[in-house]
Order: C-alpha cells, then structure tokens, then sequence
C-alpha cells in the first residue's frame, strides 16, 4: 500500500504544486491586469457580436494579438498586457489561415465592407478561402425603411431581392468595429514589455534599412508600391483598381488620381474619406485614414502606384510632398 | 500464472477475464466509431480549403467543425481507448481483476455522454470560448470530470488489490496520467480567477497539459506494457524509466506558455517555458532510448508482427514529434513558425504519429489476448500502411506549407499571398488525410473481428501469446 501511495499520491501532489505554481498562480495574478489607456468595456450590442464571433469559431483562423515583431507591424501596434482588460473568454487564437483581427476596426472600418465581406469574402478578396456568412443575412423584396441593402457585386448577388443582415450580422460588425487598439504612451512599450521592445529591437534596422533603399531605385518603388497597394488598398479598390460598382470607387480612370495637383489624392489616403462623391456617384462606405499607419514615403509608393498602373497618368508625387499635405493637416 | 491460481478459483479467474475482456472490447468498440466520426469531421474540414462554399449554413461553417474535430479526437477516441488499455494492463501486470465492472462501464457511459453533449453543444454555437481543447460549456466539462474520477477511483483500487508486491511501471504512468487530468479539469473549469491576460496564461498551461499529462502519459504505459509482451522479454532499463516519469512530472506542466510565445504574457513566463521545453529532452530522449534499446536486436520481428510495427512508428513519433516541439519553442524559430500550418503538422505528427500509433499497437497487441480473437493479417497491414502514408504526406505537407506561410510573413508579402501559397499543400493535406480516414475503416473493421465478429482463422504472425510473465 506504501508504494501506491508514493506513486500516486506522491506525484499527484508534485503536479497539484505545479498546477498551482505554472497555472493558477499566473492565472490570478494577470487576471488583475487594469485596462490600459482608452481600452473600453464593449457595449451591449458589441458584446452580443463577441458572442456571434466566439460561438462561429473566428478565432480558430483570426488572431488577435500582434506580436512584437516586423511582420506583425501590418496588424497594428504591438498588443499590450492592458488590452485584454474585458476580453473574456481570451480570444488570441493560435493559427492565422486569415489576418490578425486586433485593429481590424481601424484598418478596415467600411461597415459596407465587413457586410460585402461577411455575405461572401470573394466578392471583395477573390482569393480568400473563408466561409460565407450568408446566413447571417436575409433576402428581402425591399429592404425596410433606414436598412440600406448590401450593395453586392452582380456575380455575387441573388437572383432575385435585395441583401439584409440580420441582427447577428450587426452585432458582429458592430463588435469587429470595435476592435481598434488604443494608442500606447511609449514608456509603456519600452517599460512592461521590456522584453517585447527587446526582441523587437532586431527588427527595426533591417525595416528602416529597406526604407533607405526603396527610393534608391524607381523599379523596387513601384514593386514596393504595388506590394503595399495588395496589403492595403485592393481589399476595396481590388487589384484591377476598378473598385466594386456602388460600394468603393474605382482609381481606374479616377479624376483625383489623373489630377496633375496631387493634394487631393494625398489628402484621401492621409485623412480618409466619408460618405464622398466621386465622379459623379455617391458612396456610403468610409475610407480608413491611412497617415497614422504609413510613413510619407510608403503613401509616396502607393500613391505613385496607382498615378502609373490601369492607365492612369497622373503626376508622381515624393516623400516630401506627402510630409507638406500631412503637415497642412485634415 | 501459478500466482494467478492461488489467489482465486479457477472459475472466477474464468469469470473476470471474461468482464475483462468485455470492459476492454466495449471501449475498443466506442473509441474506433469515436475516431471514424472525428476523422470525417476533419476530412470535411480540409477539403473547406480549398472549397469554402463547401457545407454552408451555421451548422457546418468552419469554426464549429474545427473544435469538433479536435475535441472529439481528443476526448472521444483517445481518451476512452488509453482508459480501456490502462484497465486490461492494470488488471494484468497486477495479477488481479479489475475493482468493479460497474464503475468501468460506468466511466465508459460518462466519456460517451460528454463527448455526444459536447459535440452538439459546440454545433449549436454553445461555445465556452475559442479556447483549444476546452471548449464544451462547462457543465458538459464536469460530466466529463466525472468519467476521470470514476476512472482514477477504479484504476487506483484496482491497483491496490494487486498480487504482485510491485508496482509494475505502466501502472505509474496510467495511474498518473488519470489521477493529474483530473486536477487539469478542476483548473480549467473553475471560472472565479482567469480574467482576460489571465485567462490566456491558464489557455497555455490548460492546452499544453491536456495532451502532455493525460494521453502521453497513457500512451506512454501502453508502451512500457505491450512492448516487453510482444516481445517477451524485459523493458531495456527500469530505472530509467522511473527517471524518465519523475522528470516528465516536474517539467512538462511549466513548459505551457511557450503557445503564447511574443504574447503580452509576461516575459519571464515565456523564458521559463522555453527552458523547461529544452529539459523535455530528458525524459523524451530517455524514454525513447529505453523502448528503442528493448527492441534492439529484434527489429526484425516487425516483418512479421504489426502490432510491434505500431508501436515502433509510435516511438518514433513520440521522438520526432517532441523534439520538434523543444525546437519550436525557440524565439527566433517560433517567430517563422508561430500561427502558421507548420504547428498543425506538429499536432498531428505528436497526436497521431505517436499516440494515435501507441492506442493501435496497444490494441493489436493486447486486444486479442483478451478476447482470444484475432484481425487478419491482411487487415493490419492495409491500415498499418495507409495509416502511416497517410500520416507522413499529411505532416510533411504541413511542414514545408507552414514555413512558407511563415517566411512570407517574415518577407512582408501581403497577407494573401501566404493564403494563395498554402492552396497546394492543403491539397496534399487532404490526400494524406483522405488516406488515414480510410484506414480508419480498416482499424474499425479489425476490431470488430477482435471483439465480437469472427476471428482470423490464423493467428497473424507475431501477436503477443498469453504470456504474463514480462513483468
């Protein structure tokens, strides 16, 4: 009987200890972590929508935490202990089959978008491989009074009616609207992450160092352009540049664009645009602000990209004038 | 055997080797329907892919299959075969019978009813959270607590009717594994202290511990058990043995964090885990030493006997798969790997290539000493042989996919493109996996010979004979 209880009681203790040590412990003492700056509870409705995202698995393909490395720069800043003050059940996900999702708010807050996406993401990415949501979604002869329909694609479409989202779809965009991460005072970044800044370290020159070069050559610029317009341009304005009709203008043929004065274009990717005529048509969809994500020189690519691709010719623009546009403000 | 016949009357000998036999076939039975089910899930699962329109609707999106799949493999199929296997090796290398029959099937009733409950829970949208392996709301999670305890009460008192003065090793394993999962379950369930970041720290040692002290631990006693009986003689090294458990006990359940590895966990959390990752060389290097060295001079057996074919592809993907995980835990391999396909290799070269190979030796070899009825020749080889092609172009396709993913990642291309680069090898993942599901069917087909269908009329060459005395 001594033996057995040495060997099962015995270990049973050790790994109890353990337990506590490598899992509770840890467990109590981070679950005291105060919300970081700006880092607000969600209300009703984009709690609602968390629900939506957890009970259909979203983060079984999205992440959301962006670690503190070059890579991850795409996703937002890095995630900070602060964030995950009200974010229960934990959600960081282990695979990224898609994007990280933690500033998706920010970077992605066409709610036209989101609902063009979540009905059938290859209407706006044709090579996404994540489900449709349809189902989240109704058909109707005539969307009721203050719901406007999906403004979808003709492919894309039902034969018949027009496309609503139901309450769960609004949920969900309300809580995917919500996730835009709060500015990190910088003594935050080099003090509680020391670490983190750390291995972040590494990564900085070789970023910075590919920077100098791009404008060494006009070849690696426009390449460069063109990799950045993919990441985060075409998602709307779609690699054609023909935009989808209805929902996000096109830049193909697009007045701004073939302007020989730059400033409005420039002003557009800095500050973004909302609810904005373009030659002619209306468009409900917001345009995210991309100044605060992008240096001068990376908009100058993007910007000189689009003046130089389907046609277009408009004047190419440099670093320093996107620094002047910046600096004259919204 | 002479100890055997002293302790009890020739007819209930008679009569509990037949419970026995019974006890063993029924959890046999449930685990292969438990693995043809999950296993379909995943095929369904790889071929949304590269057809995302595939099954559309709530109920087959995605993200309700995915926790299926892994919960029913895990919970279902792995764990109600290593506790049908750990009650035949108790029951045997203590030359007794088991506690009660009741509480057996008892257990047996409970796994079934949480895993059928969990299943349509998560396919309902009745989620605890998108947190891997414990996603069943959590009273399903306490049924299932409840299946651990009965098991660890009858394992635990089975073992202490024993008529052997010692405690044969596979017992301290089997014993372990149950009697620290239940400790696993209670942290994992109770809710009053993981908040948010804290919520995350549990999420890395809950993940990491659900397999590495539950079906390693298990499958690592089957080992120890069936691999000195197909072989008839001793385990190379007792000792190391016993060394290989104690360490394994004190280091794998600090190496949890190293899934958040670049998380806003605390760092030192994160140096702790990639540390004690490198010390799970120890028992792993030890451990696998030990079985290989037992089979040395004899690989030539495995010509003839499956069963030890198995077990030795389970060995080796014991090897394998946890260095690889020492390896994947290093920051600067981590950041190429971390989020990408290469982990979902990982799991499958861990979960399938070591412990799904270490339940089917087990089986092969310690099911038809129970029942006294054999699988064909034939039927062990066409799954042996599926199973492990399968498995192979599923984990390397993986492999070499997920570090594309992860360098185009590093090289800055726009996130598509890793999406776009995948699509060939979700293609060989499918096929891989298209292979192991069918051999599943075999697997199923030769326990049902095993049990209660007919048996091979010849015995396959090389099964383990009614021999006890390995220990």
């Amino acid at each position: 009987m001594n033996k057995l209880v040495l060997i099962a009681g015995g270990s049973t203790l050790v790994y109890a200890g353990l337990a506590l040590l490598m899992g509770v412990a840890p467990g109590i003492m981070l679950s005291r972590t105060p919300p970081g700056p700006g880092v607000k509870p969600l209300t009703a409705l984009e709690a609602e929508g968390r629900e939506v995202y957890v009970a259909n698995g979203c983060s079984y393909c999205h992440t959301q935490q962006v670690r503190p490395l070059a890579q991850d720069k795409v996703f937002g800043r890095p995630s900070a202990p602060g964030d995950f003050a009200y974010q229960t059940p934990e959600l960081l996900g282990s695979e990224r089959t898609g994007p990280d999702l933690s500033n998706v708010g920010a970077r992605q807050p066409s709610a036209v978008w989101q609902y063009i996406h979540l009905y059938n993401p290859r209407a706006v990415v044709p090579d996404s491989i994540m489900p449709s949501f349809d189902w989240m979604f109704d058909v109707v002869d005539k969307a009721p009074a203050g719901v406007s329909p999906v403004p979808l694609p003709k492919a894309y479409a039902p034969p018949h009616g027009v496309v609503v989202p139901k309450h769960e779809a609004q949920a969900l965009l309300a809580y995917l609207l919500s996730l835009k991460q709060s500015p990190l005072p910088t003594s935050e970044v080099a003090g509680d992450m020391g670490g983190s800044a750390e291995a972040a370290a590494p990564a900085t020159p070789a970023a910075s160092g590919k920077e100098a070069s791009a404008p060494a050559a006009a070849t690696q610029g426009s390449a460069k352009g063109k990799q950045l317009f993919s990441t985060n341009c075409s998602a709307c304005h779609q690699e054609t540049g023909e935009g989808l009709p209805g929902a996000f203008p096109p830049l193909k043929g697009n007045a701004a664009v073939n302007d020989p004065n730059p400033a409005t274009h420039m002003h557009a990717v800095l500050f973004g645009l909302a609810g904005a005529t373009i030659d002619g048509t209306k468009y409900e969809s917001e345009m995210p602000e991309f100044g605060s994500m992008l240096s001068d020189a990376d908009i100058a690519d993007i910007i000189n990209y689009e003046r130089s691709s389907w046609g277009n010719h408009g004047k190419p623009v440099t670093a320093k004038d996107v620094a002047a546009e910046r600096a004259k403000g919204k | 055997m002479t100890q055997m016949a002293t302790t009890y009357s020739s007819g209930t000998f008679k009569e509990d080797d037949r419970a026995l036999a019974k006890i063993f076939a029924g959890y046999s039975i449930s685990a292969a329907a438990w693995l043809l089910f999950a296993t379909f899930v995943g095929i369904v699962l790889a071929y949304k892919f590269g057809a995302p329109e595939f099954g559309s609707g709530a109920w087959l999106t995605f993200g309700r299959l995915r926790p299926i799949h892994t919960n029913a493999t895990f919970y279902g199929f792995a764990s109600i075969a290593l506790v049908g296997l750990a009650y035949y090796v108790a029951v045997r290398s203590c030359r007794t019978a088991i506690y009660s029959t009741r509480l057996a099937w008892l257990g047996l009733a409970l796994f079934n009813v949480a895993a059928i409950a969990g299943t349509i829970a998560l396919d309902l949208g009745y989620s605890a959270g998108d947190l891997e392996y414990r996603e069943w709301p959590w009273p399903i999670r306490v049924i299932f607590l409840a299946a651990l305890l009965v098991t660890a009460w009858n394992l635990v008192a089975t073992v202490a009717r024993r008529s052997t003065e010692d405690i044969y090793l596979s017992n301290w394993y089997m014993m372990g594994g149950v009697l620290w999962t239940c400790i696993i379950a209670v942290v994992a369930i109770l809710p009053w202290y993981q908040y948010g970041l804290g919520q995350v720290a549990v999420s890395g040692f809950y993940m990491h511990n659900a397999v590495g002290m539950w079906f390693t631990p298990l499958a690592l006693g089957t080992f120890y058990y069936a691999l000195p009986r197909l072989l008839n003689r001793p385990i190379y090294s007792y000792a190391l043995g016993v060394f290989a458990f104690w360490t394994n006990l004190v280091f794998y359940p600090i190496i949890g964090s190293h899934h958040f590895l670049f998380s806003p966990l605390p760092w030192w959390l994160q140096t702790t885990a990639i540390v004690f990752s490198v010390a799970m060389l120890v028992p792993v290097l030890g451990g696998s030493a030990n079985f290989l060295l037992t089979i040395r001079g004899h690989f030539g057996q495995m010509r003839e006997s499956y069963p030890l074919a198995f077990i030795f592809v389970g060995v080796v993907g014991y090897l394998v798969g946890s260095t690889q995980g020492t390896f994947e835990a290093f920051r600067s391999l981590q950041a190429v790997w971390h989020l990408t396909n290469f982990t979902v290799g990982h799991s499958h070269l861990t979960m399938y290539g070591f412990v799904t190979f270490a339940i089917w030796g087990g089986t092969y070899a310690l099911l038809p000493a129970a029942t006294g009825k054999y699988p064909a020749q034939a039927g062990l080889a066409l799954h042996f042989w599926m199973a492990l092609v399968g498995s192979f172009i599923y984990v390397v396709s993986l492999s070499i996919g997920g570090t594309i993913q992860g360098m185009d990642w590093v090289n800055q291309l726009p996130f598509i493109q890793s999406v776009v680069d995948m699509q060939p090898f979700y293609v060989w993942r499918g096929v891989g996996g298209l292979l192991m599901f069918l051999s599943h069917f075999v697997y199923a087909w030769n326990v049902w010979r095993m049990t209660y269908g007919s048996s091979a009329k010849t015995v396959p060459q090389g099964s383990s004979q009614i021999v006890e005395d390995v220990t």
